[in-house]
């Protein structure tokens, strides 16, 4: 059974948790957020030109890269959080210039050593899978697909070819860390993509509190969280993982009881 | 166009590739609505009535045909091939770039979109966005750097003169690169209601065909207008790229004749050793706005800033057919630095009277390099494809000239 099939047959909503490689201490906030209760691990890798991105995960990409951080120290990154962390899925999120530069084959070999579980390339949609998906399979890494509002039944079914691990829900149309959605249009959302799939789905772009994060758990099986946990980083810098950790304990706590609450 | 098998002018493929560059590398968000783009793209070439008013708005409000205009003193001065120009700076808002704007506008209108966004470096293309979107009443927002803000702002307010707010982008660099960022994160919000006019031809298929499609209105003019004067075709073209929407138009028509030798001129800022907008010189393919091309980056595949005097050029990539047009060798890139360009600047404005955009400076630049070369029944064409009044201040600076 893979790490992200045994995470998700768990019988509670599981919280996943993005922050950026190479922005404050990272490897003392990756271990704060499984300390506090994380279920699934996204790393982002630092890009010049993060397109996708509202202003927190901005300036944390830039923040990184101004330290120097390499896809090196990424991967360096990755290797240790696997030894220290043997059962936690971990996934690199990022944009796919550095994820094709030495092209995808040597990028999913790297991942597999790692210990990487799957990836999440924002800006490679199923169209232009070529690029960088059949390496990723070939290596057994899982490719996880983004699922947005704007994406209809006709293309539902391309989207959902060759994607594994889990379905990401982006749940605004929009960049990450700025407005929510609607709790009906996510119930409704989640409800279409679990008829259309196997796969676990996972809702983000916008979750920033205990509250809104346990609303939507009640109906999906992960909550991403992002933007908040950044805002933790930027404001505590290399002293964050306290703050990591009691954060990523609140938002555990919510999301995990959810679904007995709903029953 | 041709039906010619071996034709080099039927790209992009049906995904949107020239050979490996090109496609559509963008955001799940965006991608049903780059495909209803290119929908209503198709339908738009089929029907006559989207050419007819898009050729009528091109002679009645931008001017055109643009003349092509034959430079005696220049081609005595070098000594060399004839040279012509093409008169891109006499359009309307002073550059080619409101020959694409129209036709993405009219695109607009035929989608149903309410809001148009643009991105601008040195304004050109804002300014040419802006009176579009004034001539069909829409509302518009131009993203540009806030350090492009700030070194011309005579052009922010002319945006603003023509009613479109200007939003001074603060990440990154604040620069052309980071003003496409913002105008992409704004769109993906906004998708519902809103087009984005993207300035040259880069970006996601199908922005850079349809972007060449509007602008081969250039080199359409220049195939007739060279048979009226010459009696046949050059045997020389030259223009400027940065995205390379100016050099596309002119080249296009072009492509298939194997005779027509073809010269597009990056910027080579203070020399390839050290800053510079030179993608295909100094870079290598990689993946940025949407599409797959050569761009400047570092090992890890950051993308490094690009330097060039002419706002136009500093971008650190290039459009995506041009990346193919160079690796198949039909096209020959050559780098042309500042100080070749702003010396180019100031001997066009004496020995012609005409004072070119600094962009159109580079293929001036490498005309004077090139001309001496050849025998005087050579014929060369130069794209010379903005007006450089918005560069004057630029100029004055680099001459260490007070204004």
């Amino acid at each position: 059974m893979t790490r992200f099939a045994a995470t998700f047959a768990k019988p509670r909503t599981a919280l996943v948790a993005f922050i950026t490689a190479g922005d404050g201490n990272t490897a003392a906030n990756l271990d704060a957020l499984v300390a506090g209760g994380a279920d699934v691990i996204e790393l982002g890798m630092p890009f010049t030109d993060p397109m996708a991105d509202g202003p927190a995960i901005q300036a944390a990409n830039l923040r990184s890269l101004a330290k120097g951080t390499t896809t090196a120290d990424i991967f360096a990154i990755a290797s240790a959080f696997r030894e220290r962390h043997a059962d936690i899925p971990l996934v690199l999120m990022g944009y796919a210039n550095p994820m094709t530069i030495r092209g995808p084959e040597w990028f999913a070999a790297e991942c597999a050593k790692a210990g990487v579980d799957g990836i999440i390339c924002v800006d490679i949609p199923s169209e232009e899978d070529a690029e960088l998906g059949p390496s990723l399979r070939a290596a057994g890494v899982d490719l996880i697909r983004l699922a947005t509002p704007t994406t209809d039944p006709a293309r539902l079914p391309a989207v959902l070819d060759g994607a594994g691990g889990f379905l990401y829900y982006v749940s605004v149309a929009g960049i990450t860390g700025l407005q929510q959605a609607a709790q009906a249009s996510i119930v409704d959302a989640v409800a279409r993509l679990k008829a259309a799939t196997d796969l676990p789905v996972a809702v983000g772009f916008g979750v920033r509190t205990p509250a809104q994060a346990s609303e939507i758990a009640k109906v999906a099986d992960g909550v991403v969280v992002g933007s908040a946990f950044i805002d933790i980083i930027a404001e505590h810098g290399d002293a964050a993982a306290a703050h990591v950790e009691a954060f990523t304990r609140t938002l555990a706590d919510a999301i995990h009881g959810a679904k007995e609450i709903a029953a | 166009m041709t039906d010619l098998p071996n034709s080099l002018r039927t790209g992009p493929d049906a995904r949107g590739h020239f050979g490996q560059f090109g496609g559509r590398y963008v955001a799940e968000t965006l991608m049903p609505l780059i495909l209803d783009l290119e929908r209503h793209y198709r339908a738009a070439q089929a029907d006559p009535a989207f050419k007819a008013e898009f050729d009528y708005l091109l002679k009645h409000y931008v001017g055109r045909p643009s003349p092509l205009w034959f430079a005696e003193r220049l081609t005595e001065h070098l000594g060399g091939a004839k040279i012509y120009l093409k008169r891109e700076d006499l359009n309307h808002t002073g550059a080619h770039k409101i020959n694409n704007c129209i036709g993405q506008i009219l695109l607009a209108r035929r989608m149903g979109k309410t809001k148009i966004i643009a991105e601008t470096g040195a304004g050109q293309h804002g300014v040419a966005t802006a009176t579009v979107a004034a001539l069909f009443g829409l509302p518009c927002t131009i993203f540009m750097g806030a350090v492009d803000v700030a070194r011309q702002q005579p052009n922010v307010f002319r945006m603003k003169l023509l009613g479109a707010e200007v939003v001074a982008v603060e990440s990154g660099a604040k620069t052309l690169k980071d003003a496409m960022n913002e105008a992409l994160r704004h769109w993906v919000a906004n998708v519902h209601d809103t087009f984005y006019i993207i300035g040259t031809v880069a970006g996601p298929h199908p922005y850079p065909e349809l972007v060449r499609d509007f602008q081969s209105v250039i080199g359409d003019e220049a195939r007739e207008q060279i048979l009226e004067a010459e009696g046949r075709l050059p045997d020389m073209l030259i223009a400027p790229v940065g995205g390379g929407s100016n050099a596309i138009g002119l080249f296009h028509p072009f492509l298939d004749d194997a005779d027509v030798e073809i010269v597009g001129v990056e910027a080579a800022g203070e020399g390839l050793d050290g800053k510079h907008a030179a993608s295909l010189a100094g870079g290598r393919p990689g993946i940025l706005h949407g599409n797959k091309t050569y761009l400047l980056q570092d090992d890890d595949g950051q993308i490094t800033e690009a330097h060039s005097i002419s706002a136009g050029l500093d971008y650190p990539g290039i459009g995506p057919e041009h990346s193919w047009l160079h690796e198949i060798g039909r096209v020959r890139y050559e780098p042309v630095t500042d100080a070749e360009a702003l010396a180019s600047f100031q001997k066009l404005t004496k020995l012609e009277g005409i004072i070119p955009a600094l962009e159109s400076a580079h293929a001036i630049a490498a005309a004077e390099r090139i001309a001496p070369t050849l025998d005087k029944d050579k014929i060369i064409i130069v794209n010379c494809s903005g007006r450089g009044d918005k560069d004057i201040f630029t100029v004055a600076d680099a001459l260490g000239v007070a204004l």
